[in-house]
């Protein structure tokens, strides 16, 4: 089943550190989030492949904004 | 002396300046991002200047942009506030070469007292006592290893160019160390713009207690006082008082004197802050050693608690010493500190994990009172943005005893409301029920031992 993992705040993304096809474990860090001076790591609640990741380096989430999705 | 200062800050602390400016009579100019169009410290100024887009490195931070801003605003004078270029030394020496009063200390001073190691080591010259630590920049993981070995553990890993507690990390042994060393590294080049570390003696339990210092425009530095800051998360402040409950006079009485010597090592002039820590036992025995930590060469965040019970408008005392002033009290009798004041950091954040949340203002409204202060850079319908840090207002209270400042607080918090983006404030309605906090006898571990 797919695992939406989404923004859990208003934030910019700083790293983007997986691609799509990438294969993660249940913790491991998807995407870097910046937000009034804090790094916010946002992780998988799954362990599987990433099959979609919905933003880049730069864009501004808000809150509830899908991040990526892992399978 | 200048008639017009442009102020280079946003948020509380801009509206903080901008008030003491025009009571004085002086014209006080802001500067903004596009991000803070018509922003609280934009309406409160007498003019305001774009400096360009949201983020800070290309609006706060742009040094040619805020030179360009006093020029075209006409200011003869440039107050920095505190973070973004208050502690870079160019910006100061670039400010003074334009022609302009630099309300702040000579770029020199900013520039020792920056170099945490290079401040270390000159403090240690001058007899104030540091904790052991590396009195060379570490760069590379084997040194840091070895250093490590000599100062012992549990280290404190800090970025020696760095500040407001970002890129530290406590280490309990050579892997943990090992581990941090690399995180450390990357977020002091990517923050402070080298990757030098510090290694410190991590001393715990710890108070941190801090001394406010004003050098006079004739050279003398009078202490004003000190302010406890040992409510931390994250190594960040969120709420400060004074006097500390933690230090006895014979204590106070060589910190004060510890601190004006460091700021003469240094040829301090203007408002600055030397920051200490006291070790703690746990004992009801007060603590009787401390160590300089570092030297915040600008106004701090927290001074409100210091005017509170002394009474003195330290922006203005800044702006008399720039214009080569006298202060405007007697410098052989400083104030007598008279009462007792606590601050309440009111951060854009939720109160029990301290993550952050931005968002628009749907409701906002500040308490009043007997001894309530309320500095503020927000109003309903101002937009909380992403981009810069998430203080929204600070919160203080002054009572004739400790228990009556509480007291006013409890009051002040229940009659505060924020509306939209997260907010602390019930994490202080948990503070000022907390026991320890309450008794006084608390350190820098009180947030994380109530969020365990």
């Amino acid at each position: 089943m797919a695992e939406e993992i989404r923004a859990e705040m208003v934030a910019n993304v700083w790293k983007v550190v997986v691609s799509a096809g990438d294969r993660v474990e249940d913790g491991d860090t998807l995407v870097i989030l910046e937000s009034m001076k804090m790094e916010i790591p946002v992780v998988s609640e799954a362990s599987g492949k990433v099959l979609e990741v919905a933003v880049n380096e730069g864009d501004v989430v808000q809150e509830g904004d899908l991040i990526a999705t892992v399978e | 002396m200048f008639e017009t200062v442009l102020v280079a800050n946003r948020a509380e602390i801009a509206v903080r300046v901008i008030r003491t400016c025009q009571r004085l009579g002086l014209k006080a100019v802001a500067v903004y991002s596009e991000a803070d169009a018509g922003a609280r410290h934009v309406r409160a100024a007498d003019d305001a200047v774009l400096l360009g887009p949201a983020p800070a490195q290309q609006s706060y931070l742009d040094v040619d942009r805020v030179l360009e801003a006093a020029k075209v605003s006409g200011a003869q004078a440039v107050h920095p506030g505190y973070g973004f270029l208050a502690e870079n030394a160019d910006f100061a020496r670039r400010v003074t070469e334009a022609g302009l009063t630099w309300i702040g200390p000579p770029a020199d001073a900013i520039e020792t007292m920056g170099d945490k190691v290079a401040a270390r080591n000159a403090m240690a010259a001058v007899g104030v006592p540091v904790a052991p630590g590396s009195t060379e920049p570490v760069t590379d993981v084997g040194d840091a290893v070895r250093a490590a070995a000599g100062i012992g553990y549990p280290l404190m890993v800090k970025a020696a160019a760095g500040g407001g507690g970002i890129g530290m990390s406590a280490v309990d042994g050579e892997a943990e160390l090992r581990a941090a060393f690399e995180t450390a590294r990357t977020r002091a080049e990517r923050f402070f713009g080298s990757p030098a570390i510090l290694l410190e003696r991590y001393l715990t339990p710890a108070r941190h207690v801090e001394v406010q210092v004003l050098g006079l425009a004739d050279g003398r530095v009078v202490a004003l006082g000190e302010r406890d800051c040992s409510v931390q998360r994250r190594h960040q402040k969120v709420a400060e008082e004074t006097p500390s409950p933690g230090v006895s006079p014979q204590l106070r009485e060589r910190m004060l004197a510890a601190a004006v010597q460091a700021a003469y090592a240094v040829g301090y002039r203007g408002a600055g802050t030397v920051e200490c820590l006291v070790p703690t036992t746990g004992d009801p025995t007060p603590p009787e050693q401390f160590y300089f930590l570092e030297m915040n060469t600008r106004l701090q965040v927290e001074h409100p608690v210091t005017e509170l019970v002394t009474g003195i408008d330290l922006v203005e005392q800044q702006l008399r010493v720039a214009a080569g002033k006298p202060p405007t009290f007697d410098p052989d009798h400083p104030p007598a500190v008279r009462g007792h004041a606590v601050e309440l950091r009111v951060y854009a954040e939720d109160p029990k994990r301290f993550l952050p949340g931005p968002g628009r203002i749907t409701a906002w409204r500040e308490p009043s009172g007997d001894g309530i202060r309320v500095d503020s850079g927000y109003a309903a319908g101002d937009l909380v943005t992403p981009y810069y840090d998430p203080l929204m207002a600070k919160l203080c209270a002054w009572g004739p005893d400790r228990d009556a400042a509480l007291d006013r607080l409890r009051t002040a918090v229940a009659g505060f409301v924020v509306e939209g983006p997260k907010c602390n404030l019930p994490f202080f309605v948990e503070l000022l029920g907390n026991e320890e906090f309450v008794s006084g006898r608390y350190d820098t571990g009180l947030v994380s031992r109530m969020r365990s």
